[in-house]
């Protein structure tokens, strides 16, 4: 029998995401692609699937999901509202950062993100679907991707590609990732030249916030008008995400993952790699400023990012729960073969 | 002009190889472009050829900026502007001031008449110098400089799938509905983007288009055709 999750109520925006759609940009096809690809990374890490593998980006409000499957094992990361329902229980509320076992016929509700603009869903094993272009990532502006290239609709059912758990106990994360706080890092460029000295001092000065025409797409920022030397206009070149282009009124648009492949406005500088899942996670009203660093400084960033991504996933660790075994975890772990080894389990949990 | 390197970021560069729209300089995007796809250094992730510049897109975890550029150097050195010639597509076209809302005022700004503007737009042999701005939408050039002028003041908020239009020295053919501040002159019936073909993108940078003025009897016959699925574009191929 297939394996799915059907899905019950769709939510508001969820998309299936990788990590992006590259190599068809000549083509005009945009990258599209998680906002936020810690996360992606992570909460595919909890459930043992490669880094890259396709998830669920849920922004706003979550959808509802039915498990058709024998079970599934599922973890959730970001600021994500979660319950599970389950036949003949309470209804209980789940963590986001850790991994949970789901059995048929489990209702797993995914409530409101709050706190950033997405957060993201994995399953243990992934999504069986097809790819296009050799992704998962949803372009909904074309329709292009999974689901016909939509966000998740009423009973769809997302088939999966294992029917059944994996082996051993849930997993989670010590603590949430950490994005870093201050001002977002940028190299300037490739316009810069086309800016007034004046306006590239306010740029890497003022405070900006996140104005309310703000998606996948890109955030348009409001704050002090930049000045162009001349026109804004130059003859259309490629855009990257983290672009930040600024038309002839002077307020800079942040271009994030679904940005078209090629424009024609100047633009004063490009988020750093390493800051593109901050920029990911605004969200309207926002405030935000930049500060200007080199190729060299941001390579640097970025590795020792890197870094502590490895360390995060390599900090995974069976569920322990406060106050409280975790019942799940042990009987999956130890009841089976009949001892509960407290010591060599590393549980510092009190013998009950 | 001396080739530019400029910094988008830490992920990718722009390689500028001067500021004109013009065949020569976009041949030398593509002779890049097409040198680094054959031979892509270690970490190159794409590029991307726009009308006078290549983006070069790079993992900075497996690579460097230093590395890419020297690689990209190399490259540019060993170069040669020779690059295969594009395929050469017959698009059709039906002028009709319903299909092309803005023919008659085009026509009027123009001085012309609107079966001159169709058959001056009908005369040339255009060269796709890029694709941007939605999957499969091409940026073709160069219109004669009769036609010439410049983009609509208002831009419309919803342009039809298919519309052809001009705009500068610039012709294209919408491949979705989309907003668009273009003149739009005429319809295509055969979809510049059709997921369900093996490549979806009809167009790529480098082929080359002639619009082939066809009436409404035949528009519609066409559209018919691609909506019951039996028309394959690649009839739509001359021998060049």
């Amino acid at each position: 029998m297939s394996a799915f999750l059907t899905v019950v109520r769709p939510g508001l925006f969820a998309t299936i995401q990788d990590l992006g759609r590259f190599g068809f940009q000549e083509l005009g096809m945009p990258v599209a692609g998680a906002l936020d690809p810690v996360a992606l990374r992570l909460a595919n890490a909890l459930v043992g699937n490669p880094p890259g593998m396709a998830g669920l980006e849920i922004a706003l409000l979550g959808p509802v999901l039915r498990v058709d499957a024998a079970s599934v094992r599922i973890a959730a990361v970001g600021p994500l509202a979660m319950s599970l329902e389950r036949e003949g229980e309470a209804a209980r509320p789940l963590e986001p950062h850790r991994s949970h076992t789901l059995r048929q016929g489990d209702l797993l509700r995914l409530g409101a993100v709050d706190g950033a603009s997405v957060a993201y869903l994995a399953v243990a094993g992934g999504f069986a679907l097809a790819p296009v272009m050799g992704s998962l990532s949803t372009y909904v502006r074309a329709g292009i991707g999974p689901l016909g290239g939509r966000p998740l609709g009423q009973d769809d059912r997302l088939p999966l590609v294992r029917d059944g758990v994996p082996d051993g106990p849930d997993v989670e994360l010590p603590q949430p990732p950490e994005y870093g706080i201050g001002p977002l890092r940028v190299v300037l460029g490739p316009q810069d030249d086309r800016f007034t000295e004046q306006a590239l001092a306010t740029f890497l000065s003022a405070a900006y916030h996140v104005g309310k025409q703000a998606d996948r797409m890109g955030l348009r920022l409001e704050g002090p008008a930049l000045k162009h030397r001349g026109s804004a206009d130059i003859p259309s070149d490629g855009l990257v995400t983290g672009s930040i282009q600024v038309p002839g009124n002077g307020q800079p648009i942040l271009l994030l993952n679904d940005h078209q492949t090629a424009g024609g406005y100047a633009k004063i500088a490009t988020v750093i790699s390493a800051d593109l899942p901050r920029a990911g996670r605004l969200r309207p009203g926002d405030r935000l400023s930049f500060q200007a660093v080199t190729v060299d400084e941001a390579e640097a960033i970025r590795r020792r990012q890197e870094q502590a991504i490895s360390g995060w996933i390599r900090a995974i660790r069976p569920v322990r729960p406060a106050g409280g075994i975790d019942l799940e975890a042990l009987y999956a772990e130890n009841l089976i073969s009949g001892t509960v080894d407290i010591v060599n389990g590393g549980s510092d949990l009190p013998l009950v | 002009m001396e080739i530019r390197f400029t910094t988008a970021g830490d992920t990718a560069f722009n390689v500028e190889f001067g500021e004109a729209i013009d065949r020569a300089t976009n041949a030398r995007v593509m002779a890049l472009h097409a040198r680094l796809k054959a031979e892509p250094p270690p970490g190159l992730v794409e590029t991307v050829p726009t009308f006078r510049s290549l983006l070069v897109v790079y993992d900075p975890v497996a690579t460097g900026r230093r590395e890419m550029q020297a690689a990209v150097e190399a490259a540019l050195a060993g170069s040669d502007a020779a690059t295969a010639e594009g395929r050469l597509w017959r698009l059709p076209v039906c002028y009709a001031p319903d299909l092309g809302p803005d023919l008659a005022e085009l026509a009027n700004g123009l001085g012309l008449t609107t079966e001159r503007v169709a058959e001056l737009h009908g005369s040339a042999e255009y060269f796709v110098y890029m694709l941007g701005f939605m999957p499969g939408f091409g940026y073709m050039g160069d219109l004669p400089a009769e036609l010439e002028r410049p983009r609509r003041t208002e831009p419309r908020v919803r342009v039809p799938a298919g519309s052809v239009a001009v705009a500068g020295r610039l012709t294209t053919v919408y491949p979705w509905e989309s907003p668009g501040g273009w003149h739009l002159i005429g319809r295509c019936p055969v979809p510049l983007y059709d997921a369900g073909r093996a490549d979806p993108v009809l167009l790529a940078a480098g082929d080359r288009v002639r619009f082939e003025a066809v009436d409404r009897a035949a528009f519609d016959g066409i559209a018919q055709a691609v909506a019951a699925g039996r028309f394959d574009p690649a009839c739509l191929r001359a021998a060049s």
